[in-house]
């Protein structure tokens, strides 16, 4: 039955150019460890790092474990509060994954949601959407998330700042990626409109709404994806960053970016590895997800000929 | 010695599927002086040669063995040649005007780079040679019209442009591939003249490739008949259109439509060489039993009156632009103009026109898809649009529906066959069965000729013919009571299109359907329809019965239309 | 523009009391109240907007809340240091990107196009600020040749000052330049890419080839002329992004500029700067937008000759 399955999806254009190339693969392998690491960090991580009772300073600033002064115990070594730095950087992905995903997520719902009804309708309703869209693409995703977290951080009491910070962050960063998924997916709707089987859908009377998404959003997911994958890149790269200036997630609950900017003091000092861990770390994921988005966009393009 | 001597051309197009030969031991010669004409159907390999020739063939193609001479010089492996060939000794003109041009260079320097290329003059030589060029194509006021761009030439226009470049350098050999296949029929006619001319002229060799037997029947002297990759029939064009052969040629010269007399099917020729004479097969027997009969009534179904569509056409420009330049151009367009024409019950009639003419407009407006601006349409004396000009679906409700011309975007590729023509029977009757909806998907794909596997396949698994039959099949759905046919076979085939079009006169005559057929196809229409309106740019010309308008047409443009329609009677 | 200057505006009066801000938590009602009528808080609201245009349009930002200080001469100071590291990092990324994306779409398998794409993805997956940490530990810590903060020594040419000028200057904009534009070039060479590779298949160059054009003429002339029609899109695009991750980059490399300014002021919440910033920017990228589309209809006859179409 498996066989089956597998054969089946092997014969299709995109299962042959998935296992035919040795990057998609590796990438989609390494990204999968990453999520299982993430969602099961408990189980997988030796320590809880964020747990006070489980940290001590006596263990602060110890190398990683194959170096001078390295132990066991701690395999990356640890930073300067005691935490053990594999179990942060477990627990630090998980945030970053989920910021990223969640404002993906977040994007990629309005931005299509948009997109499709400005192509679809038409009219002033197009023309204002796309007016924003293309007003907000010149302004620079980082540049957008900085300005609504600043707004946002003004607006929210002290008080509430911690908690609400994920959500600030996650909103932030979504409302600076929708754009592009409206801009694609519009320029898809206008494409697909056009065509005879959304004619012969209207003359039988079928509303506007079953149209555009039973008919119509199911011929455009492709680019979609695309997109999605790259800007999930994306969204993960402008978190660390916004973490890294300050700006993030609150310190209690760290993810990469966080990580970094607390070595970034002690790179100099001698202590690289609390910053060098979690930058590999951070940069394996987003080469990955890049390098499968990559993948994708060569094997979901029609024009460019199979060989 | 000849100009152009093919032999043993093998090509093949390695997929990693299997090995696709595009063509096999093709073997044919070319004199000066003498027009070749290559025809097939899609798929046949026809292109394929006239790429090889020049070694443009896109990849993954290769030829693979054989041997390619022009005056005795072997071209095959030959890169340095064939590049000192190109355009030289060899000129090449593509089929769609509009993309076969760069936009962003004028005219005169496309030409003038050309002519450095091969020949070695000065910039005012060549220039002065560009204007001759341009003159002998026959475009006027040439001086100043080489300082365009190619979008600001029409059609046929850059078309003429095409073929001046092709000939710039003089060469001897001239391919054309489909050089009119995008035009409309009277500049088609203008160009194939203009072919002809050049090669008396110049004493040319020129290789056409086309899918038109008329073009084939008044322009060329030889003609080579391809099928799968392999020649099934060479020789004398006049001898083999009148005397075909072999099984293929016979298919191909059968299933043209005749332009001198009206018959009651399309001939058809079976794989093992006879011809399919059946009556209509008694099809719809079981769906009738569900719908019900229906009785001819003749009375009068649709009526226009008066209808006109204005385009407004901003410029999109203007509004994405801040404080620009452009003024907000409005680009108006009359599409429609003052059309007025009524059909009955039961019969078929035609509207005709070149690109431009209103005809897809009209069956817009009837369907709903377009708003007229003034004017109006009765169907079953009830009013389309109300007041507001807002589509009143209840009036008509299923019983006006539509097939398309282009099987490739009339289905939903990512719906199953089944779903796709479900979609519309359970709109009109919500509390449908499954089982009686099963019985109506099966119905509804016997009529049309296709297998009941086929509910449970996606479109692309299907040929063109066959998915205008699908497209049928769900027009069907909804019990029309009229049913219009907007180009339905002109993407296809022409034994594909005798296919489909015998299934519709089938249909029609057993259901007692009435038919709007549109088309730009004269032989088709006069084939198809009792009665005809000809359109051009938005106005109606004439409206007669079909025989009496070939026999006896009043309009001058209908005089024109059916004067410059390539005919393959004409060689015989 | 107008749009713009509303946030701003409503930044300003309605978010957090700047008040507050301005004379400390600690400062008596009175002390509060006096002030808020300097500063004409107690007006209604369209006349404070109008007061805040007519300010701004003169360059009257307000007072900065952290820094007590005008933003207008705050800005002033540091907009010369963000500006010139901004045009060298998008001159870099530009021209090289350019460059390398024409050779990678015209030689599309050879082996230095492989290495050029993977490099350039590298570009894409690391983040700004990675690439800056990483730049400073090898060149400063490391090899020491190269300063890894501050601008070095400037000149001053009237209110401008200028670091081009000396070499001090000239080695502290290196690595700054080089992290801010690698993000942008790799962008660059992929979409040059696409696009090269996408005109080399279209139908006017394949009619070019059969009419004998030699490859070159091909390569570097039809098919670049219509390939840097989006790359002008992506230029004015490319300096504002730049203008945006400059933010990052001054704050690695302690680089005195806007960014470093503007990332202050919003870890404090120093709202005049920010709202400043915001207009700034705002005002930077209307104008970078209205050039590109007098740029596009010059370049392209298509859009320059609509009127004049037959």
């Amino acid at each position: 039955m498996l066989n089956k399955t597998f054969n089946k999806i092997y014969d299709t254009d995109i299962g042959y150019s998935f296992f035919n190339s040795k990057i998609a693969m590796i990438s989609s392998a390494v990204l999968f460890i990453i999520f299982l690491c993430s969602i099961f960090a408990g189980v997988v991580s030796p320590y809880n790092p964020f747990d006070p009772a489980s940290v001590s300073l006596m263990d602060a600033f110890t190398p990683p474990s194959w170096s001078e002064g390295g132990s066991p115990s701690f395999i990356l070594g640890t930073d300067q509060q005691g935490r053990d730095m594999f179990s942060t950087i477990i627990y630090g992905s998980r945030i970053s994954l989920i910021v990223g995903f969640a404002s993906i997520l977040f994007a990629m719902i309005l931005g299509v949601f948009l997109g499709v009804t400005a192509g679809y309708i038409g009219g002033r309703y197009e023309i204002i959407v796309m007016r924003v869209t293309d007003v907000q693409l010149t302004i620079p995703s980082i540049l957008m998330a900085l300005l609504v977290n600043g707004i946002a951080k003004s607006v929210i009491s002290q008080s509430m700042h911690s908690e609400m910070a994920i959500y600030v962050l996650i909103f932030a960063i979504g409302i600076s990626e929708w754009p592009q998924f409206a801009r694609v997916s519009r320029a898809s709707t206008l494409v697909e409109k056009n065509k005879e089987y959304v004619s012969a859908s209207r003359i039988i009377g079928l509303s506007n709404v079953l149209i555009m998404f039973k008919h119509i959003l199911p011929n455009i997911l492709r680019p979609l994806l695309v997109i999605a994958t790259i800007g999930l890149a994306l969204a993960i790269i402008t978190e660390s960053t916004l973490s890294f200036l300050g700006v993030g997630v609150p310190p209690t609950t760290p993810s990469l970016g966080t990580l970094i900017r607390f070595g970034n003091s002690f790179l100099f000092s001698g202590e690289w590895w609390i910053t060098f861990f979690p930058a590999i770390f951070l940069i394996v994921l987003a080469l990955s997800i890049n390098l499968l988005g990559d993948w994708m966009r060569d094997a979901l393009n029609p024009k460019l000929k199979i060989r | 010695m000849s100009l152009l001597k093919v032999k043993n051309l093998n090509i093949s197009y390695p997929t990693r599927k299997e090995t696709i030969v595009a063509s096999k031991d093709v073997e044919f010669t070319l004199e000066r002086g003498e027009i070749l004409g290559i025809v097939g159907e899609s798929g046949s390999g026809k292109s394929t040669i006239a790429n090889a020739i020049i070694n443009l063939i896109d990849p993954p193609g290769e030829i693979t063995s054989g041997s390619i001479k022009i005056d005795n010089d072997e071209l095959r492996d030959n890169e340095e040649l064939i590049q000192e060939i190109r355009g030289k000794k060899i000129g090449f003109v593509f089929q769609d005007p509009q993309t076969s041009l760069n936009p962003l260079f004028k005219i005169k320097d496309q030409l003038i780079e050309t002519i450095q290329t091969h020949l070695n003059l000065d910039y005012q030589d060549a220039l002065k040679k560009s204007i001759q060029l341009l003159e002998e194509v026959g475009i006027d006021n040439a001086e100043k019209r080489i300082e365009d761009y190619p979008h600001q030439f029409s059609g046929g226009m850059r078309q003429r442009v095409v073929i001046a470049l092709a000939i710039s350098c003089e060469p001897d050999l001239i391919i054309a591939d489909e050089p009119t296949t995008a035009l409309d029929v009277s500049i088609q006619h203008q160009i194939l003249e203009l072919l002809k001319d050049l090669t008396k002229k110049r004493n040319l060799g020129v290789m056409i490739i086309t899918h038109d037997m008329g073009v084939i029947a008044e322009t060329t002297d030889k003609v080579i008949v391809m099928r799968h990759g392999l020649i099934v029939e060479q020789g004398d064009t006049k001898e083999l259109l009148t005397n075909p052969k072999s099984n293929e040629a016979r298919s191909l010269v059968i299933s043209v439509p005749p332009t001198n007399k009206k018959i009651d099917r399309f001939k058809l020729i079976s794989p093992d060489g006879k011809e399919i004479t059946s009556d209509s097969k008694n099809l719809t027997k079981d769906i009738i039993k569900t719908w019900g009969a229906r009785e001819n009534t003749n009375q009068k179904l649709l009526e226009l009156s008066g209808v006109t569509k204005i385009f407004d056409d901003k410029s999109l420009v203007s509004n994405f632009s801040f404080g620009s330049k452009n003024e907000t151009t409005t680009k108006v367009v009359k599409a429609v103009d003052n059309v007025s024409f009524e059909l009955f019950e039961g019969e078929t009639l035609g509207l005709v026109g070149e690109s431009g003419s209103g005809k897809s407009t009209i069956a817009k407006i009837i369907t709903g898809l377009v708003r007229p601006t003034n004017g109006e349409i009765f169907y079953n004396n009830l009013s389309l649009y109300n007041s507001k000009r807002k589509y009143q679906i209840d009036k008509s409700r299923g019983q006006v529906q539509m097939i398309f011309q282009d099987p490739y975007s009339s289905l939903n590729p990512r719906f199953k066959v089944r779903d796709i023509i479900s979609e519309p029977i359970r709109l009109f009757q919500k509390n449908i069965s499954s089982s009686e909806l099963t019985q109506n998907l099966y119905d509804l794909i016997d009529i049309v000729g296709m297998s009941r596997q086929s509910l449970d396949r996606y479109p692309h698994e299907f040929s063109g013919g066959q998915r205008q039959r699908i497209s049928i099949a769900r027009a069907l759905a909804t019990r029309p009571r009229l049913l219009i046919c907007d180009e339905p076979t002109s993407a296809l085939d022409v034994s594909i299109q005798a296919q489909v079009l015998n299934l519709l006169k089938d249909i029609q005559d057993e259901l007692h359907l009435a038919m709007l057929f549109i088309s730009h196809d004269l032989p088709v229409i006069r084939q198809m329809c009792n009665r005809i309106v000809v359109l051009k740019n938005g106005i109606v010309c004439e409206t007669k019965e079909s025989e009496e308008l070939f026999n006896n047409p009043e309009h001058p443009y209908t005089q024109e239309l059916i004067r410059l329609m390539p005919k393959i009677e004409s060689i015989i | 523009m107008i749009v713009v200057a509303f946030v701003s505006f409503s930044l300003f009066n309605f978010v957090g009391d700047p008040v507050n801000s301005m004379t400390g938590i600690d400062a008596s009602y009175e002390r509060q109240a006096e002030v808020r009528e300097i500063l004409g808080l107690n007006d209604p609201v369209y006349i404070q907007f109008s007061r805040f245009l007519g300010n701004v349009v003169q360059g009257d930002f307000g007072i900065s809340y952290q820094l007590k200080r005008e933003v207008s001469d705050l800005i002033a100071e540091r907009m010369p240091a963000t500006l010139e590291l901004v045009f060298v990092s998008a001159l870099l990324a530009i021209v090289i990107g350019v460059i390398l994306g024409v050779y990678t779409g015209i030689h599309r398998d050879s082996f230095v196009s492989n290495v050029i794409l993977v490099v350039s993805l590298a570009g894409v997956s690391l983040p700004t600020f990675i690439i800056g940490i990483m730049l400073i530990y090898l060149f400063s810590v490391i090899l020491g040749v190269l300063p890894s903060f501050g601008r070095g020594e400037v000149v001053q040419l009237g209110f401008w000052a200028t670091g081009f000028l000396t070499v001090s200057g000239l080695k502290a904009l290196i690595l700054p330049s080089v992290t801010l534009s690698l993000f942008q070039m790799t962008y660059v060479i992929r979409l040059v890419r696409a696009e090269m590779m996408e005109i080399l298949q279209t139908d006017y160059i394949k009619f070019a080839r059969a009419r004998g054009i030699k490859k070159n003429a091909i390569n570097y002339k039809h098919a670049l002329k219509n390939g840097l029609i989006p790359v002008i899109t992506i230029t004015g695009i490319n300096i504002g992004t730049l203008i945006a991750f400059s933010i990052i980059t001054e704050t690695v490399f302690q680089w005195p500029g806007m960014g470093l300014l503007f990332i202050n002021a919003v870890y404090f919440v120093d709202i005049p700067i920010m709202s400043a910033y915001m207009i700034m920017v705002a005002f930077i990228f209307v104008m970078i937008n209205f050039i590109v589309d007098i740029t596009y209809y010059f370049i392209d006859p298509r859009i320059r000759l609509k009127e004049e179409a037959s």
